[in-house]
């Protein structure tokens, strides 16, 4: 059984806070907890959408398009971010790149008895890393993601923020326009 | 096979105000180049196979100036989905040069997989980068820098070059680092007038 936390989470909510911090491009690759948000991003003319084919190579464009003056957004599902440990190490953590990382959370279920391994070693994964994470579950989360920004501004490290809402319908198209 | 440095010098000559990330080609770089704030060299180098997307982020945060990576045929072939973004995102003054020696030169010259065979240029024609170009001989490549560097972007250029390689223990090898990667990023910013860079 998965236990909800009452409202859930709309792609609305992140769009807005995306909005709110200023993200020029969103470097990304889909993963089962964004659709949603996808398509409204899509229609909004102050961001491009940058697609990669690996996670790891979405460190390495964040950080260019850091070096140049632009705010980056690293979108992406917690398998790519364990899959692309030596970019994040390289190229965020090391060029001390301010940079967001908005992951999906498969697995994520909030009484902590799940059987997906992604869910388990995800935070195990960013702690290994010293990477700071604010878990983003519902609407009345979101702020977190404007926290985050903060802090990866103020300490020049990749901050994540950890999407945990796969099954309480943030991937829902509906859901966009909660 | 082209010598590195020499094409490096011919390079400059027609750089102008591009921004360069040289990758392995640093070690000539810095002593070539006569416009270090606009160069990128990071040393020590952040993670093989990301010098491409990192010089593409660049390019897609500055649209109005040219910027040039050296990439090596390694690291491409380490994330070869780079080509993709940068056909599917197009970005006009992106210009990919590869330094194509066959092996991996920094570990002691172990062969790169297909190494002989690959025709990078064709991969990237055929993944669509406008302009696509290949040299194995300096003239040639003398003769058509200029038209390389004019032609609708992004371009991607293949050189034949000739392995420099690497065998001594990392510590004995020549530092030819000149600034540090924070040192590097504030001249590049302050050069670019990026307000609040870090």
């Amino acid at each position: 059984m998965t236990q909800t936390t009452g409202t859930g989470l709309s792609p609305a909510a992140i769009l807005a806070e995306i909005r709110k911090n200023g993200v020029t491009h969103v470097v990304w690759l889909p993963d089962s907890e964004t659709n949603g948000l996808y398509v409204l991003m899509k229609a909004e003319p102050s961001l491009r959408l940058v697609p990669v084919t690996n996670e790891a190579l979405a460190f390495s464009a964040a950080a260019g398009l850091s070096f140049g003056g632009r705010v980056p957004l690293i979108l992406i599902q917690n398998t790519g971010m364990m899959d692309s440990g030596n970019s994040l190490r390289g190229w965020a953590i090391d060029l001390s790149i301010p940079v967001v990382l908005m992951v999906g959370y498969r697995g994520w279920t909030r009484h902590g008895v799940t059987r997906d391994s992604a869910a388990v070693y995800t935070e195990r994964f960013l702690n290994a890393f010293g990477i700071n994470y604010y878990l983003i579950e519902s609407d009345a989360d979101a702020e977190r993601i404007s926290t985050a920004f903060e802090e990866a501004q103020r300490t020049g490290r990749p901050v994540a923020t950890l999407i945990g809402d796969e099954y309480h319908g943030f991937n829902r198209p509906e859901a966009t326009s909660k | 096979m082209i010598e590195v440095a020499e094409m490096l010098k011919v390079f400059q000559q027609h750089r102008g105000d591009a921004i360069v990330v040289p990758g392995q080609a640093g070690r000539h770089w810095t002593m070539i180049s006569t416009r270090p704030e606009l160069d990128v060299p990071l040393i020590p180098y952040p993670a093989m196979g990301g010098g491409a997307s990192f010089a593409f982020g660049l390019a897609l945060a500055q649209p109005d100036r040219k910027v040039v990576v050296f990439d090596s045929e390694g690291a491409l072939v380490m994330y070869l989905g780079i080509l993709a973004t940068v056909a599917e995102q197009q970005p006009k003054n992106f210009y990919h040069f590869l330094l194509d020696n066959e092996c991996y030169a920094t570990t002691g010259g172990q062969p790169v997989p297909n190494a002989k065979a690959t025709r990078y240029d064709a991969l990237a024609r055929d993944v669509g980068y406008p302009s696509t170009f290949a040299y194995d001989r300096l003239e040639s490549f003398a003769n058509s820098v200029e038209r390389m560097l004019s032609a609708p972007a992004p371009a991607f250029i293949a050189l034949k070059v000739r392995a420099e390689i690497q065998n001594a223990p990392v510590a004995d090898r020549r530092r030819w680092a000149t600034r540090t990667r924070e040192q590097v990023r504030d001249d590049l910013q302050e050069a670019l007038k990026i307000a609040g860079g870090r």
